[in-house]
């Protein structure tokens, strides 16, 4: 068996690559395009990027995002840290089980589904039209699950005597969890709180229903520019998001990959 | 012993109750609105409660919106698992020590913006957009239509969920030990056959994870039809949009999202059950 090389995968394999990071790339070239109109190049500008600062809906919808993303990582991370803790002590019999379904519900349940069953729920029972709070609570009902199966995968793999043993030199329950199992967790707890900001700071589908006069997002405003077309200012926002969540998620791991390494050489 | 387990059980209380509250309840309150009927503002009435919302969703002139739903969701699901199989093997044969950091690339546009990429595309395929000007700097006559195309819709799909194809067929193939593929081609099986008969049935968990994981969020995106499809492409989650936003027919819309609750466990289900019996059998 050839297992050395296969130069014709290896070429479908760049292909895919380019594929995958074309578009982006070529959004980021054409912020930087001097045409009002964006059709050609016509020469490099930075223009457009000033101007972003002037824009007073685009600045409101940035400050809508970042609070809503606030409280749904705060209050995400929390429950869903605990719901993976729990879950990694109980793993069998039938409450595990039903546990499990209702976390992985909203993982497979369709986006635009959750939005109007939210939408519905709030309505209908409090007369609720659209709110930050609202999107909040909707961001933190599909971002739940996330965090607790991240944090469940790195407490399954614990050695439960390591509590034990802090527990045999006479650690409290509370000192036992607060210095032994919650800084072998944290990796995990880190890496939830950071999915749960991507998911909150990203969604568009279910923030559209459950978003009110006044409460309107940064991916609701650049949807809703979008539609009357393509202009240079919204590939600059675009440009700003891009950048601004590769670099969260490129840092993140490599916090955790340190730490991993760390680890490994502790050993 | 059992006071530690009661403590245990408290820790999922708080992340179960929200879940309960803001996720099981408002689903089963699409199933109850999707039963009632509009009153003229817009509000929902249940004086009279049936099954008509239902009977609207399979009434002929219905049936294109359907159809197109299914055609993007099956086609998404199709071409997401032929371009991903090759990259996933690809990276479990010959990734070695960079394994991660492929896998990697292959999920940082997944954490772009979902509707920043599909505008990505827009800038790509309008008829003054990247291609028709690369084509027509080749003196091609153009521009050709792309943008508003059924094309565009599924490339655009595509693009987006590839992530979610690669990575489960990347974790399956990556488990599959070289040794059964080793073993069948010194039985003199040929590299295509041996593909055939011991890898491609070794990872079908990894090609059904695949499916699910494409499928669902392609059958309730309506802002790459939305975008890349045009205005007259109707899809059902783009009419449930309509219903909600802007006509407010709430009981018909609800009824439309309950439909795709079903397709979704039923596909779910369908998967898990076929993962079960593989694993098993």
């Amino acid at each position: 068996m050839s297992r050395d090389r296969n130069p014709l995968l290896t070429l479908y394999a760049w292909f895919v690559y380019i594929f995958l990071f074309a578009p982006i790339v070529i959004l980021i070239l054409f912020s930087f395009n001097d045409s009002k109109r964006n059709f050609a190049w016509r020469g490099f500008t930075l223009r457009w990027y000033p101007e972003l600062f002037g824009n007073n809906a685009l600045l409101d919808a940035l400050g809508v995002t970042l609070q809503v993303a606030f409280i749904s990582v705060v209050v995400t991370t929390l429950l869903g840290t605990l719901l993976g803790l729990g879950l990694a002590r109980i793993r069998s019999g039938r409450a595990a089980g039903a546990s499990d379904s209702l976390i992985l519900l909203p993982m497979v349940t369709p986006e635009v589904v959750m939005g109007i069953s939210l939408l519905l729920f709030f309505a209908l029972l409090f007369n609720a039209n659209g709110s930050l709070l609202q999107i909040a609570i909707a961001h933190i009902a599909f971002s739940i699950s996330y965090v607790a199966i991240i944090v469940r995968a790195r407490a399954v793999s614990l050695d439960p005597r390591m509590e034990e043993a802090a527990r045999d030199l006479g650690a409290s329950p509370r000192a036992a969890f607060l210095h032994v199992t919650l800084p072998l967790i944290a990796p995990a707890v880190a890496a939830g709180g950071l999915i749960a900001f991507a998911l909150s700071f990203d969604d568009l589908i279910i923030t559209s229903f459950n978003a009110g006069v006044g409460s309107s997002t940064l991916p609701l405003y650049i949807y809703s520019r979008i539609r009357f077309g393509v202009t240079p200012e919204i590939n600059a926002i675009s440009t700003i998001v891009v950048v601004a969540t590769g670099v969260a998620i490129l840092i993140a791991m490599q916090v955790s990959a340190r730490r991993a390494r760390g680890r490994a050489a502790q050993e | 012993m059992k006071r530690d387990r009661t403590r245990d059980a408290v820790l999922l209380v708080p992340g179960l109750a929200w879940l309960l509250l803001f996720f099981a309840v408002p689903l089963a309150i699409i199933f109850v609105v999707s039963l009632g009927h509009r009153d003229q503002y817009g509000g929902v009435l249940f004086d009279r409660i049936g099954l008509e919302n239902y009977l609207r969703a399979l009434e002929p002139d219905f049936l294109p919106t359907v159809a197109n739903s299914l055609k993007y969701a099956f086609a998404t699901t199709f071409f997401s698992i032929v371009i991903a199989y090759p990259i996933a093997y690809w990276i479990s044969r010959y990734g070695g020590r960079r394994k991660a950091l492929l896998i990697v690339l292959v999920m940082l546009p997944f954490w772009t913006s979902w509707v920043i990429r599909t505008y990505a595309w827009m800038i790509i395929l309008r008829d003054n957009g990247v291609v028709n000007s690369v084509l027509g700097a080749f003196g091609l006559p153009g521009p050709i239509q792309l943008l508003n195309t059924d094309l565009a819709v599924i490339l655009g799909m595509t693009y987006g969920f590839l992530p979610f194809a690669i990575l489960p067929l990347y974790v399956s193939i990556d488990r599959l030990d070289p040794a059964l593929v080793q073993a069948a081609r010194d039985l003199y099986a040929s590299g295509r056959s041996a593909f055939f008969h011991v890898t491609l049935p070794l990872t079908m968990p990894g090609i059904i994870a695949a499916a699910l994981l494409t499928f669902i969020p392609a059958i309730g995106d309506f802002v790459t039809p939305d975008l890349l499809g045009g205005a007259q492409t109707t899809t059902i989650a783009k009419i449930v949009q309509t219903l909600f936003l802007s006509a407010r027919d709430w009981p018909f819309g609800a009824a439309l999202g309950f439909l795709l609750i079903v397709v979704t466990i039923v596909g779910t289900v369908a998967g898990l059950r076929f993962l079960r019996r593989e694993v098993i059998g």
